[in-house]
């Protein structure tokens, strides 16, 4: 047994210690292991949209620049002056070629070179004159930005692994490709970071937790269309849609639940017929682009963790892109954005901003239920000396795991035990993937950009 | 940091000479927010929503785009009338988790400005200050508000009714799941 998780495949059972959420020790070692080695999640490339455009904040704990420099390549640069520290960019955004910092007045290009310093011949001519410090590699995915502190870490295609399929599935979404719009959602959770990592891709607790959103969901369908809205998201059995979907592990401690096609249609509020014709037509569209096994996938919804914080939810009308912070062990910070096509017609846009946010955020009708549910976990940890452990069970005896169950956690937590304590624990064995879920693009995505070559 | 090319800082309106509506109707807009702000904090949410006109909306813009435009931009809150029925209808049942048991509210609506516009609306503008208080926290919300109402005879209704929040993240709030 580890020294946080209970795995007995025999009973079966598997639960983690409460004492990760709460104990100094463990969150130092997640700062030094996982923060400061894993590929983390900086911003979309979209945020900058010009040449210069830079946005500010925080990775890996680490004050960071995200900039687009003159030559329009995306940097990433720590937000700390070489000389002698001082916060290099205060605003949260802006667009600039230089940053002068206020201290003594070092000035840098936005391509992190020391470009002139006052009393420049105080230093001599022999001076090495530093530049801006960077994370060790910086890459992106279809135009999902990431960084990683570890020199030795393998490249963020490989670390991906099974992830970049269903990131694959989001930005397919568009020809022209996703855009995240203007606008954040920045709060925050007095919780264990983690805990917002399970909860962001548990199925089982939206009926009870989320029962607000969904009867508003219900409302707004008339009679036989409500019925059938509450059948699926309320329902007991097969007719419950929730449960027609797969906990999927992806790899690298990646984990995804991957709903079939009906479940986008029980959230938000429904599409005016305009919109539904458009959308009928784009998602045509993506079919003669990349076969319909794989739109008939895009067509579901999907709950994606990549280890360790970042969470993309897709429920098809709302995309978010969920950066998850810690701060200390019982405190975190969140922020999220909107993923969007850029390509959809106003009255479709205005339906996709609808259906956003009635679930997502800190003013909807499901997030503020979430940060409750979460903080009171967090407080009733105080009473792990009686109760000392967390049940995340639920399927483990299943083939076929649905999004209800708790497979895709359980991989999340595995990764994050042989991360932090050394111990590898075996993956669970479960029917391999079929039906939907087993459906192929016709020719594989272009890596290196955030739109499709296809595109046009 | 010095910009290469600093942008101005955004002034949406000019404060002096602003407000241009005669003193009554300065009273009467003090009063009609002052008594909104006490069937909130009273909790009477059905009474509340009868100062909205039928198609009247309720906005928060997201708090680093406090000019954001609602149909581009992520807001907050951004509700219609449908929504805004479900909201209130919920928030005074159990599944309103984050806010059952009801939290504790003190509203403070100051610096009330009024500007006549066409017809029978008016913009108004106001201070204020909403405290929440719930589990031994207590978050403060500030921020001014900036609505379209519509005059009823001696009452006005709210055409739009939009809460503009000035801090820079909802931390350590983490949400605003009462009506601001
Ligand atoms: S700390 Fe920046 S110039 Fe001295
Ligand atoms: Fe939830």
């Amino acid at each position: 047994m580890s020294q946080y998780i209970v795995d007995d495949r025999e009973m079966p059972k598997f639960r983690v210690d409460r004492a990760v959420m709460v104990d100094p020790d463990v969150f130092a070692r997640e700062k030094e292991l996982i923060f400061d080695r894993c590929w983390l999640y900086v911003g979309h490339e979209t945020e900058l949209a010009k040449p210069n455009d830079f946005r500010t904040r925080t990775v890996g704990g680490r004050p960071v620049i995200f900039f687009r420099d003159s030559k329009g390549v995306i940097r990433v640069w720590v937000n700390s002056c070489p000389h002698r520290g001082a916060t290099l960019c205060r605003e949260p955004s802006g667009n600039a070629r230089f940053m002068t910092c206020f201290y003594h007045g070092w000035s840098f290009s936005n391509a992190g070179k020391l470009v002139s310093l006052p009393d420049d011949e105080s230093y001599g001519p022999d001076f090495d004159r530093p530049g801006l410090a960077a994370p060790a590699q910086v890459d992106s995915y279809r135009g999902f930005v990431f960084a990683t502190f570890d020199p030795e870490a393998p490249d963020l295609r490989t670390y991906l692994a099974g992830a970049a399929d269903y990131l694959d599935l989001v930005c397919d979404q568009s020809n022209e490709g996703m855009r995240v719009l203007a606008g954040t959602h920045e709060y925050s959770a007095k919780a264990n970071w983690k805990l917002l990592v399970e909860n962001s891709f548990d199925g089982y607790h939206a009926v009870t937790t989320h029962q607000r959103y969904f009867e508003m969901a219900i409302a707004a369908r008339s009679g036989s269309e409500g019925d059938a809205v509450r059948a699926r998201a309320t329902g007991a059995g097969s007719t419950n849609t929730l449960v027609q979907s797969r906990g999927i592990d992806l790899g690298n401690g990646h984990a995804v639940t991957a709903g079939s096609p009906v479940t986008g249609g029980i959230f938000g509020r429904p599409l005016t017929p305009a919109g539904q014709a458009e959308r009928e037509k784009r998602f045509r569209g993506f079919a003669e682009t990349y076969g319909e096994a794989w739109v008939d996938r895009m067509r579901g919804t999907r709950n994606l963790v990549i280890f360790p914080n970042l969470v993309v939810i897709d429920l098809v009308m709302g995309v978010v892109i969920r950066k998850i912070d810690p701060v200390s062990p019982d405190y975190m910070e969140v922020s999220a954005w909107h993923l969007a096509p850029p390509d959809e017609g106003p009255e479709l846009h205005r339906q996709r901003l609808d259906n956003f946010l009635t679930f997502w955020g800190p003013g909807g009708l499901a997030s503020p239920d979430d940060v409750e549910a979460l903080e009171t976990c967090q407080r009733s940890f105080a009473s792990r000396g009686e109760l000392r452990y967390s049940d995340i069970s639920r399927g483990m005896n299943k083939e076929r795991p649905t999004g209800s169950d708790e497979f895709q956690m359980r991989t999340w937590w595995r990764r994050w035990n042989v991360i932090v304590t050394g111990e590898e624990l075996p993956p669970e064995e479960h029917a391999p993937l079929d039906g939907v879920w087993a459906g192929t693009r016709r020719d594989p995505a272009d890596t290196t950009t955030s739109a499709p070559a296809t595109a046009g | 940091m010095t910009l290469a090319h600093p942008t101005a800082v955004p002034t949406p309106h000019s404060a002096v000479g602003w407000s241009t509506v005669d003193d009554a109707t300065l009273r009467a807009l003090e009063r009609f927010l002052t008594e909104e702000a006490d069937l909130l904090d009273r909790w009477q949410l059905h009474e509340w929503l009868d100062l909205f006109t039928p198609d009247g909306r309720y906005l928060v813009p997201a708090t680093d785009l406090p000019e954001g435009d609602p149909e581009q931009d992520l807001f907050l809150i951004q509700d219609d009338r449908f929504l805004l029925e479900q909201r209130v209808n919920s928030l005074l049942t159990r599944s309103a988790h984050a806010e059952y048991p009801h939290s504790r509210t003190r509203r403070l609506v100051t610096n009330v400005r009024g500007r006549s516009t066409d017809g029978d609306r008016l913009l108004v503008r106001a201070n204020f200050a909403v405290f929440r208080m719930r589990s031994g926290v207590m978050d403060t919300y500030v921020g001014e508000y900036r609505h379209v109402v519509v005059r009823e005879g001696a009452m006005f209704r709210f055409a739009e009714r939009k809460a503009v929040v000035d801090l820079d993240a909802l931390r350590p709030h983490g949400k605003v799941s009462i009506v601001l």
